[in-house]
């Protein structure tokens, strides 16, 4: 019997000395890559996907619109809406909307300013076209579709 | 002196993985990754802006798809059902330097055309952009000896010199010449 007595040793542990580092990794890493959410969207956003994506090169030239099929259809009804920053804008409004924009941005970048549209794929062209006329007319012309990237490939 | 003969503190740091973690799902609950990619375009300035002058230009060298408020399209006076066609037709269409009467003089004169209808879906539209410019991407990744993708990357960094030098060198003559007309009704 004494053979078996012999066995008591400390209780096995995992050591988790190391945990917090691991977690705090990870956290960085999420820290980094990511950006805190501006506006909250109040549109549908079904973005229709594509393959020949380019990226951007400087983020802080761009000015995202929005455009979709409202969420809450009782209040804004069914009509597809342009969204700029946190509000609904008219057709119309899309000049004074890139002046203000264009305002936050250093005198020598104004021209470079990048809109961004993140539209829904039901939204019909007419709408896009009309924005698009009054971005000329705002001598806003850079522009991207911003999509995301199709699967195959 | 014996009394100071102690084991060294040590903090307790069994919480601090509990505090990391707490940290880490506040992030990933409050962020999205970043997603600034997408299809770019240059509009072309206002009419009102420039003179409007009425430019001739000859049947062969454009290249015109019509898309309509069914999301039927037109390709070259054709109905197509089958949008993936159209990419190889560019890039024929582009490249045929005078050879074919029917397609484009040079790659210099060649003109693509898009023309919607203001009922077409957003969606169709992006779909035959989409083809349009991986058509054209495709041929200036040729001329410069890389992939696609590749090609897509130094386009989008020309802030670097190479990259800039292979970029102009590419589209050397060879502009990307895709019209987006105004949407009829």
């Amino acid at each position: 019997m004494h053979k078996f007595k012999k066995k008591t040793k400390s209780d096995p542990e995992i050591p988790t000395a190391s945990l917090p580092d691991i977690i705090f990794m990870l956290l960085f890493f999420f820290m980094v890559t990511t950006v805190l959410r501006e506006t909250t969207i109040n549109v549908q956003q079904r973005i229709p996907r594509a393959t020949e994506l380019r990226k951007l090169q400087r983020k802080s030239l761009v000015s995202y619109l929005y455009m979709g099929q409202p969420q809450n259809i009782s209040m804004f009804g069914d009509e597809p809406k342009i969204q700029a920053n946190d509000v609904f804008i008219e057709v119309n409004d899309v000049i004074m909307w890139v002046e203000k924009e264009k305002a936050k941005l250093d005198e020598v970048e104004k021209d470079q300013i990048t809109i961004a549209f993140k539209v829904d794929e039901k939204v019909k062209m007419g709408l896009i076209s009309d924005v698009q006329m009054q971005l000329r007319k705002a001598n806003a012309r850079k522009l991207m579709y911003s999509t995301p990237q199709r699967a195959d490939e | 002196m014996a009394r100071s003969k102690r084991g060294t503190p040590t903090i307790n740091s069994s919480s601090m993985a509990d505090i990391a973690f707490l940290l880490l799902i506040f992030f990933l609950v409050t962020t999205t990754i970043a997603n600034d990619k997408g299809l770019t375009l240059q509009l072309p300035p206002h009419p009102d802006e420039v003179d409007q002058e009425d430019v001739k230009i000859p049947e062969r060298n454009i290249f015109k798809i019509l898309i309509n408020s069914s999301d039927k399209l037109l390709v070259e006076n054709e109905p197509m059902e089958n949008s993936k066609l159209i990419r190889e037709m560019v890039k024929e269409f582009v490249l045929n330097n005078g050879v074919n009467p029917k397609l484009s003089d040079s790659p210099l004169k060649a003109i693509v055309s898009i023309k919607t209808n203001r009922g077409t879906s957003y969606a169709k539209f992006i779909e035959i952009y989409n083809e349009v410019q991986g058509a054209y991407y495709d041929m200036y990744a040729d001329r410069a000896g890389v992939n696609n993708k590749r090609w897509r990357e130094i386009a989008s960094k020309t802030s670097d010199p190479d990259n800039k030098r292979i970029y102009l060198e590419a589209r050397m003559d060879f502009p990307m010449q895709i019209s987006i007309a105004e949407p009829n009704n």
